[in-house]
């Protein structure tokens, strides 16, 4: 596309791309719990990213991101002792963009509801058939996970991060994320100016599961052990939901400050007040769709816009509409 | 033979208690476009008080007079405070569904954790006619019979409900077309919020049931909203007859299933409904 | 040969007739007009035709091609073009982004040079020009009509279907409807067009085509139409 460079919008990438370099360095004089840290905020960030990505745009909200961080850990669990991590990780993701692609296709062409509700019980079926698998097939439960060490699996989120930022932005500027755009604001105007709409969505969708699939690889690495409860965890479908509803799901920094805010917020209530801090999330969850539907950077915008209305009138943003 | 008695006596009192809970959850959709991803919270924090209650010393059939107003209660606030609005400030219909979906799950964080912070993870149960009973040569504790002869009750009742009463009429009105039903005098607003409130008590309901024999705990509300969903899409989106015969199949294949292996029971179901949307998108009874 | 033929399409909703047993053709060059009362099939038919449902019997053959069973996206890029009757444009775009999306995906590897040509021509065009920057929500109704149909010019078609592009408009606005309607006839692309306003649809159309509970009662010239006693008793007769 031809595109022009616009200081207000493109500062932002810049911004991102310096923290992301910043952090490059963490691992020389961060502690063991500032690298554990990084490394949840890092995989949170890549998971709300890669969520926002599609249902952003497309407003099918997927609840299946359990699902491909599960089969991220259990690729993993299956094949950390003979191979590398950066295969364990192509492997999670892989995985991740088949099941994507196959429940796409079926529940892409229906209404987006029924997305929701399958991709919600997808969850729950994939944990069904992993405990089955080793309940009645090997007969012992869970997998025990090599650990690659702390320092590497900082540095596989922090590539992760990096990757997905690319992917993001590269299809935010290119005609799939525009046809992508399209199908969110009219499917049917969509379909009949030439874009293969089903397509377009079952990609889209596989591309994000992808993305956790690869995290989700990273992050089994992190904790010795794993089983069906904790690989497939419905929390994992509901918390990219959660920060880009929190950060504002249509725009580029939102799912990146959503997803570092709670990162912070679990590491520090969830072991002394574990309920209270649920309870927490359900509430900011409610009072951010009633009163800031745009997200935390929709309101920063609308501030900032506020202030500027003397110099000049309310820019072109789509502020508006969430 | 026996075998065959148990799966259809056991499938057709799960049947009934699933079909209770997802004439709840399809109702509030039907008719308020709200998918309510906290409805098993409903039913979770309903057969945690009951047998509280029970244990305290109430007899269980008394506990229904307690929890399903209280249900309904709560659920008729939660529309009138947070859906109202939400429908006011949404710009269409498209926006409202998906915002009022994404709030149910805020809802669910918030009650779900309730539960747990009230009774932990422990489960509850009380005795309550639990000697069993012979019939066609299957063994059946008295107490599934219980559940089942209420669970019908409340469906034949709702459905009494619906096709009789004027709020009944103006719920279907509603359901058929917001706009229409406003224009021939029905009260929107109201309406809606006593779907959400019955659907919250269909739910309260089923979860009374539970506790007189399925020893609940403070997290059977997830699993019991993933039934749910299933019963509902396999029955059609909206249909209230479609949530009863979904329900019954459910409870039915889901007996048969976990008498082979218990552990493929949700693999059946989430098949069985991918394929069903493969041949007939709308559902078995959808419009 | 004719550009469009549509031969014994039938379609049911729930066991309702929505269209039954339609034959409907069009030549290059033409402007069709579809009537008929509300409810009569005349959006189903479209639908039928731009493949958004698909039709329980019959076939539609566009240019010696058999385009029923394909997708909308495969009719709209062999060259059948269609605007909405409830505009149903990209909200959250501004105006020349609509139209760009028409160019980029109506035409199967278009480049992005071409694309943003065609968006200034299309613009040009239906006089949207000075709207170009304005979001969709912020222009007139008038002017979002004009949109729905820039954005399915863009995709370069052959076959224009229109939905009732003029309901809703004041006087004037539909006279100059009319008059886009006729531009785009003399730039080579063949109309079909659904419209309540008879003025405009008796005015412009060469040939007019009649629904009434899904089935074609009547067919023929303007004046024809006008003169024919069933057509009459079902349909003007009502006005």
């Amino acid at each position: 596309m031809i595109y022009k460079f616009n200081f207000r919008k493109d500062v932002q990438y810049i911004v991102v791309a310096a923290v992301v370099i910043f952090f490059a360095f963490v691992p020389l004089f961060g502690s063991t719990y500032t690298l554990t840290l990084s490394s949840t905020i890092m995989m949170y960030i890549v998971m709300s990213l890669s969520w926002s990505m599609f249902s952003g745009p497309t407003g099918y909200i997927s609840l299946a991101s359990g699902a491909f961080v599960g089969l991220g850990f259990y690729a993993s669990g299956f094949l950390s002792s003979s191979l590398p991590l950066p295969m364990l990780m192509l492997v999670g993701g892989l995985v991740s963009f088949a099941l994507a692609a196959i429940i796409g296709a079926v529940t892409l062409r229906l209404r987006g509801v029924y997305f929701t509700i399958f991709t919600f019980c997808l969850v729950e079926l994939v944990k069904a058939v992993m405990t089955w698998y080793e309940i009645m097939i090997v007969r012992k439960r869970g997998l025990n996970v090599r650990n690659f060490g702390t320092d590497t699996a900082f540095y596989a989120m922090l590539v992760m991060v990096a990757i997905t930022l690319i992917v993001v932005v590269v299809i935010k500027r290119s005609r799939f994320g525009m046809a992508l755009t399209g199908i969110g604001e009219s499917e049917d105007a969509a379909s009949h100016i030439g874009i293969h709409t089903t397509r377009t969505k079952v990609f889209g969708f596989a591309i994000s599961a992808f993305l956790m699939g690869t995290v989700g690889a990273v992050r089994a690495t992190m904790l010795h052990h794993i089983d069906p409860g904790s690989s497939f965890n419905m929390m994992f479908s509901f918390l990219p939901v959660l920060m880009c509803v929190f950060g504002g799901m249509k725009t580029f920094l939102g799912p990146i400050i959503g997803a570092a805010v709670f990162a912070i917020l679990q590491y520090n209530l969830i072991t002394e007040m574990p309920q209270i801090y649920m309870i927490i999330f359900g509430a900011i969850m409610i009072l951010a769709i009633l009163f800031m539907p745009t997200g935390i950077v929709g309101v920063y915008e609308r501030v900032i816009n506020r202030i500027k209305k003397g110099k000049s009138k309310k820019g072109g943003t789509d502020d508006a509409n969430a | 033979m026996s075998t065959v008695v148990n799966i259809v006596i056991y499938g057709v009192i799960m049947g009934g208690v699933y079909g209770l809970i997802a004439m709840g959850l399809t109702l509030q959709y039907g008719v308020g476009k709200i998918l309510n991803v906290s409805h098993g919270e409903f039913l979770m924090l309903s057969a945690m008080t009951s047998c509280t209650l029970v244990k305290a010393g109430l007899h269980p059939l008394l506990s229904f007079l307690i929890c399903l107003p209280a249900a309904f209660i709560i659920g008729f606030i939660i529309n009138i405070t947070i859906y109202r609005y939400l429908r006011k400030v949404s710009k269409d219909e498209a926006t409202f569904e998906s915002n009022a979906m994404l709030m149910s799950f805020g809802l669910y964080f918030i009650l779900a954790n309730i539960g747990l912070k009230i009774w932990g993870t422990l489960s509850k149960s009380y005795q309550y006619y639990s000697y069993p009973v012979k019939i066609l040569g299957a063994t059946i504790a008295v107490n599934r019979l219980i559940i089942l002869a209420i669970a019908i009750i409340f469906i034949v009742a709702f459905f009494i409900f619906l096709n009789k009463t004027r709020i009944g009429k103006s719920i279907r009105a509603t359901s058929q077309s917001t706009t229409a039903a406003a224009m021939m005098g029905v009260k929107i607003n109201r309406t809606m919020a006593i779907c959400f409130g019955t659907g919250g008590l269909l739910a309260a309901a089923a979860g009374v049931l539970i506790g007189m024999a399925l020893s609940p705990t403070a997290q059977v509300g997830l699993s019991n909203t993933v039934i749910a969903l299933i019963v509902v899409v396999l029955g059609g989106m909206g249909s209230i007859p479609g949530a009863v015969l979904g329900g019954l199949l459910i409870g039915l294949v889901g007996q048969a299933v976990s008498f082979i292996d218990s552990s493929l029971v949700m693999v059946a179901n989430y098949l069985m409904v991918l394929i069903l949307l493969l041949l007939r998108p709308k559902g078995l009874l959808g419009r | 040969m004719p550009m469009l033929e549509a031969t014994g399409i039938s379609k049911a909703f729930g066991g309702l007739a929505a269209v039954s047993k339609v034959d409907i053709s069009v030549n290059e060059g033409e402007i069709l007009g579809l009537i008929g009362p509300n409810g009569a099939g005349k959006t189903t038919l479209f639908n039928l035709i731009s493949g958004a449902i698909q039709m329980d019997s019959g076939t539609a053959v566009f240019e010696g091609k058999r385009i029923s069973g394909m997708k909308p996206y495969q009719i709209c890029r062999l060259g059948i073009g269609r605007s909405f009757q409830a505009a149903k444009n990209f909200d959250g775009m501004p105006v020349h982004q609509n139209v760009l999306m028409g160019a980029l995906f109506g035409k199967k590897g278009q480049s992005a040079a071409n694309a943003s040509k065609i968006v200034d021509e299309v613009l040009d065009f239906v006089n949207l020009n000075e709207l170009r920057d304005k979001m969709v929500h912020d222009i007139p109704l008038a002017s979002q009509k004009r949109l729905e149909v820039a954005r399915a010019l863009a995709t370069r078609p052959k076959l224009l279907l229109l939905d009732e592009m003029m309901a809703g408009l004041n006087p004037s606005e539909v006279g100059e409807a009319m008059e886009l309607v006729t531009k785009i006839r003399d730039s080579g692309i063949t109309i079909i067009m659904i419209e309540h306003v008879m003025k405009a649809i008796m005015k412009i159309c060469d040939r007019i085509v009649v629904l009434h509970h899904g089935a074609k009662i009547a067919e023929g010239a303007p004046q024809e139409i006008a003169a024919n006693k069933t057509v009459i008793e079902v349909y003007l007769g009502e006005c």
